[in-house]
C-alpha cells in the first residue's frame, strides 16, 4: 500500500529526514516511535503533503502511484488521512457543514453520488456515538474552543466518515485523559480491517495498549533505527530511547 | 423662469422644450430617445417633458441641478479613481442604445458567461444580463409579474416604476420624495435628483402585511432604468414588507457611473426589511473597466416604535461608495444594517452606515463582514450618533475582516457622537486572515482550495447571510465563492 525508500526531507535546507524505508502493506498497523525532535511529525507532514517539506532523494508509492505528484487534496481522495496533531479552528465553519463537504468531496472525485442529508445524518449520529461524543459538537465552529479531548475525538470522527485507506495518526494520544483516549482507540480498532492500514505516530507505549499494532519502528535523529513487532514497545516503556541510540552509536564506530 | 412655468402649465411640455433657445447649443431629436452628452438645465427639462411629469417634480429637479452645480465631488472616501467627466455622459438614452451592445453571447466576455453557467442562470435570461441586443422580451416573469400585480392590488399594495407613480400617485411622490434624502445631501443625491430616469415606488397601506417578497428582479420594466435609479418605499402605520433589490448575476452595463437613491420611509410600528445582492461588473482581472457605484441609501424610522433593516452583500462594481442609513426619529424605534462586502482583484469599496439616534429608546445594530482578496481595498465607515435628547439609545457594532492574501487591504472607520449620557455603544472589531493552515487542513480531508476559501468565506458571513431571504441567501453564498475563484494557491 504504502512504500517508502530511501526518503530524505529538508525543511529550510535542514536535513530533517535522512533515508526513511517503510513498507506498510494492507491490513497492518505500524506504530512509530521516537524521542522529540527525531522528525516523526516531519514524516506525516511530508506524507500528508504539506508545503516547505523539500524531498531531496528517494520515492514515496501510495497505492501504485507517486504519492509526491500529488496534491493535498488529491492524496485525500486517493485514501490518505491525517489525523493532526493539533487540528486547526475554523471559526463560522460550522462542524456539519464542513463534514459534509469533507464526505462529498471525497465521494465525488471517486465518482459517487452526494450523500442525502437524511443518511449524512443519521451517519454522523452513529459515528459520534461510538466516539463518545458530545452531540451538540456537531453544530459548534469546527474545532472552535474545543478541548483537547474533544479535538481529537473529532479527528477520529473524521477519520470514520471518510472511511480512508490509509490512517496516519499524529501524535493523537498526546493530551488525552484515559476516556477520551479509550474512545479514541474505539474508533480506530472499529476500522480496522484487511484493505485498511495506520500508521500511528506516538511517544508513549500507552496508545499501543489501546490500539495494538504489527509492527513498531524507532525513529531518532531522522532515521530508522530499529524496527520490531509490538514486543519492542513494552522493551521501549522499560528502558527508554537510550540504550537504542548508543547502540546506534557503537555501530557507526 | 416663472414665463417657462407657465408655458409648461398651457403648452405640451415637449413642445416647449423644443421652443426654447438651445444655450449650449446642442439639437437633438425628440424622436431619437436619447440625448448627446452633456449635462444643463435644458437635459434637466428635457427629461422631465419626456416623462411628462407634473411641474412641481420639474421645480424640484431643477432645485437639485442648481444645487449640484454649487457642490464639489466628495473626496473623503478612501477610494481611487479618475476624475469623472459629468459632461461626458448622456443622462437620458431609453431604451439604452441598442447600437453599442454584443450582437450575439460570442461577443460577451467568457468570464462572465462562465459565471453564468456557475449561476444556472437560463441562457435566455444570460442574454439580457449580458446586454445582447435583440433579445425577445418576453420573460417567463412577465407572467409571473401579471398574477404577482394582482396578489398586490387585493391587498392594497401599489408597487410600480417611479415614473408610473409620478403619473398615477402624484400626490404620494410629492408628500414624501426627498423627505428622508433631500437633493442638498451631497453631490451624488443632487445629481440623482436632478436627472434620475426611473426606479421603483411602493407604498404598503396601514396595517398591511405584503403578502410576498417585492423584488426588482421580476418587476420587468425596472430594466434600463439606467444609471440614476430612484426607489421611494413607503410603509404606513402598522405595516410591513421585505423588498429585494439586485441580482445574483453580474451585470455587463454601458453605464459607467451609477448614482442611486433609495428612501425608506417607515411610520408608526411599521417595519421595512431592505436586502441587496449587489453585483455589477467589477472589471477585469487588471483592474481595468467596472461600475462606479456611488448610492445614497437611507431609511427614516419615523413613527415610534417603526423597524427599518438593510442587508446588503456587495461583490460587484469596481468602486462602491455606500452607507444605507437609519434615522432612528420614533421613540423606541429600530435600525438595524448587516452587510457583506467583498472586494477582489482591483476593486474597491468604501462602505457602512449611518445610524442617527433622535427618539428615546432606540435601537441599533450593525453588523459589517468586509472581505478582501487580490489588490483589493475595503473599508467600512460607519457613524453612530446620539442626539442629547435620545435617552437611553443603544446601539451594538460588530465590525469584522477577513483577509485573503497579503496584497490586499482592510481599514475600519468608525465614528461616535453621544450627546446624550444614558447612550451605551459598544463596538467589537476584528481582522481575520485565512491560513495555510486551514487551507491545508481543509485540502487533507479532500475539499479543493476554493471550496475551502468559500466555506471560510461564508462562514464568516454566515450572520448576514442568515438575515436574507432563504432563496436569495443560497444564491448569494454561490456568488461569493465564485467571486473568489483562484483567490489561493
Amino acid at each position: 500500500m504504502l512504500t517508502i525508500k530511501d526518503l530524505h526531507v529538508s525543511v529550510d535546507n535542514k536535513a530533517i529526514l535522512k533515508g526513511i524505508n517503510l513498507t506498510i502493506k494492507a491490513g497492518e498497523v505500524h506504530a512509530i516511535m521516537g524521542p522529540n525532535g527525531s522528525g516523526k511529525s516531519t514524516l506525516s507532514k511530508v506524507l500528508a503533503g504539506r508545503d516547505g517539506y523539500t524531498i531531496t532523494r528517494g520515492t514515496i508509492e501510495f497505492m501504485g502511484q507517486d504519492l509526491t505528484e500529488l496534491e493535498p487534496c488529491d492524496r485525500a481522495h486517493a485514501g490518505l488521512f491525517l489525523a493532526f496533531q493539533y487540528p486547526v479552528e475554523i471559526p463560522g465553519v460550522s462542524n456539519v457543514q464542513f463534514l459534509k463537504a469533507a464526505v462529498n468531496a471525497v465521494r465525488k472525485a471517486k465518482g459517487e453520488e452526494e450523500i442525502s442529508s437524511v443518511d449524512f445524518l443519521k451517519l454522523v449520529r452513529e459515528k459520534m456515538a461510538l466516539v463518545d461524543m458530545d452531540q451538540d459538537l456537531i453544530y459548534r465552529s469546527l474545532n472552535d474552543g474545543f478541548s483537547g479531548g474533544e479535538k481529537k475525538r473529532n479527528e477520529t470522527l473524521q477519520m470514520l466518515m471518510l472511511e480512508p485507506t490509509l490512517a496516519i495518526l499524529d501524535e493523537t494520544d498526546s493530551g488525552l485523559d484515559i476516556d477520551a483516549l479509550q474512545s479514541v482507540a474505539k474508533g480506530v480498532n472499529s476500522l480496522r480491517s484487511q484493505d485498511r492500514s495506520f500508521l500511528m505516530i506516538t511517544h508513549y507505549q500507552r496508545l499501543l495498549n489501546h490500539i495494538e499494532p504489527d509492527f513498531i519502528h524507532v525513529l531518532a535523529r531522522g532515521e530508522i533505527i530499529k524496527s520490531g513487532d509490538k514486543s519492542l514497545a513494552q522493551e521501549l516503556e522499560a528502558k527508554g530511547y537510550g540504550w537504542l541510540l548508543q547502540e546506534q552509536a557503537d555501530e557507526c564506530e | 423662469m416663472t414665463k417657462r412655468s407657465e408655458k409648461v402649465e398651457t403648452a405640451d411640455p415637449i413642445e416647449e422644450f423644443l421652443a426654447q433657445d438651445y444655450e449650449h447649443g446642442f439639437v437633438t431629436d425628440i424622436e431619437t430617445d436619447a440625448l448627446p452628452p452633456g449635462l444643463s438645465e435644458e437635459v434637466v427639462r428635457f427629461i422631465s417633458a419626456k416623462k411628462n411629469e407634473p411641474e412641481f417634480l420639474l421645480e424640484w429637479r431643477l432645485k437639485a441641478y442648481r444645487h449640484w452645480l454649487t457642490l464639489e465631488e466628495p473626496k473623503w472616501a478612501h477610494v481611487n479613481y479618475p476624475k469623472i467627466d459629468f459632461n461626458a455622459i448622456s443622462y437620458y438614452s431609453a431604451p439604452k442604445s441598442k447600437t453599442d451592445g454584443p450582437k450575439s453571447l460570442d461577443e460577451v466576455d467568457p468570464e462572465l458567461l462562465k459565471t453564468y453557467e456557475k449561476l444556472g442562470i437560463p441562457l435566455r435570461e444570460q442574454k439580457r444580463l449580458a446586454g445582447v441586443v435583440a433579445v425577445d422580451v418576453v420573460f417567463d416573469s412577465v407572467s409571473i409579474a401579471t398574477t404577482f400585480r394582482e396578489t398586490l392590488k387585493e391587498a392594497g399594495v401599489i408597487f410600480c416604476s417611479f415614473a408610473e407613480a409620478v403619473q398615477d400617485y402624484p400626490e404620494l411622490v410629492e408628500a414624501h420624495l426627498g423627505s428622508v434624502v433631500s437633493y442638498r445631501d451631497n453631490f451624488y443625491a443632487a445629481l440623482n435628483a436632478a436627472v434620475f430616469s426611473d426606479g421603483s415606488f411602493c407604498y404598503i397601506p396601514e396595517g398591511v402585511r405584503c403578502p410576498m417578497e417585492l423584488s426588482t428582479y421580476f418587476r420587468i420594466n425596472a430594466a434600463n432604468t439606467g444609471q440614476f435609479e430612484r426607489t421611494l418605499i413607503i410603509a404606513e402605520p402598522g405595516s410591513y414588507v421585505s423588498y429585494l433589490e439586485g441580482c445574483t448575476a453580474p451585470m455587463r452595463d454601458e453605464n459607467q457611473l451609477h448614482a442611486a437613491v433609495v428612501e425608506l420611509i417607515a411610520k408608526e410600528k411599521a417595519e421595512i426589511k431592505y436586502s441587496t445582492v449587489q453585483n455589477w461588473y467589477p472589471g477585469d482581472k487588471d483592474g481595468k473597466g467596472g461600475i462606479y457605484n456611488f448610492v445614497t441609501k437611507r431609511g427614516d424610522c419615523r413613527g415610534d416604535h417603526s423597524k427599518i433593516s438593510w442587508t446588503q452583500i456587495e461583490t460587484g462594481s469596481a468602486v462602491t461608495w455606500k452607507y444605507p442609513s437609519v434615522i432612528l426619529r420614533g421613540d423606541h424605534s429600530v435600525g438595524e444594517f448587516y452587510s457583506v462586502a467583498l472586494t477582489n482583484n482591483y476593486q474597491q469599496a468604501d462602505t457602512g452606515t449611518k445610524m442617527i439616534h433622535m427618539g428615546k429608546h432606540t435601537k441599533s445594530t450593525i453588523i459589517s463582514k468586509g472581505i478582501s482578496a487580490g489588490h483589493s481595498q475595503n473599508a467600512y465607515r460607519g457613524l453612530v450618533r446620539v442626539a442629547a435628547k435620545a435617552d437611553n439609545a443603544r446601539n451594538f457594532t460588530q465590525c469584522d475582516s477577513l483577509l485573503v492574501g497579503s496584497k490586499c487591504g482592510a481599514h475600519t472607520f468608525p465614528y461616535l457622537e453621544a450627546r446624550n449620557k444614558t447612550a451605551k455603544l459598544e463596538h467589537e472589531a476584528t481582522t481575520s486572515k485565512i491560513g495555510e493552515d486551514q487551507l491545508f487542513y481543509l485540502a487533507q480531508r479532500g475539499i479543493s482550495a476554493d471550496d475551502a476559501v468559500s466555506l471560510i468565506v461564508n462562514g464568516f458571513c454566515k450572520e448576514v447571510l442568515n438575515e436574507l431571504p432563504m432563496e436569495f441567501a443560497v444564491e448569494a453564498q454561490k456568488l461569493l465563492g465564485i467571486n473568489l475563484e483562484g483567490s489561493v494557491g
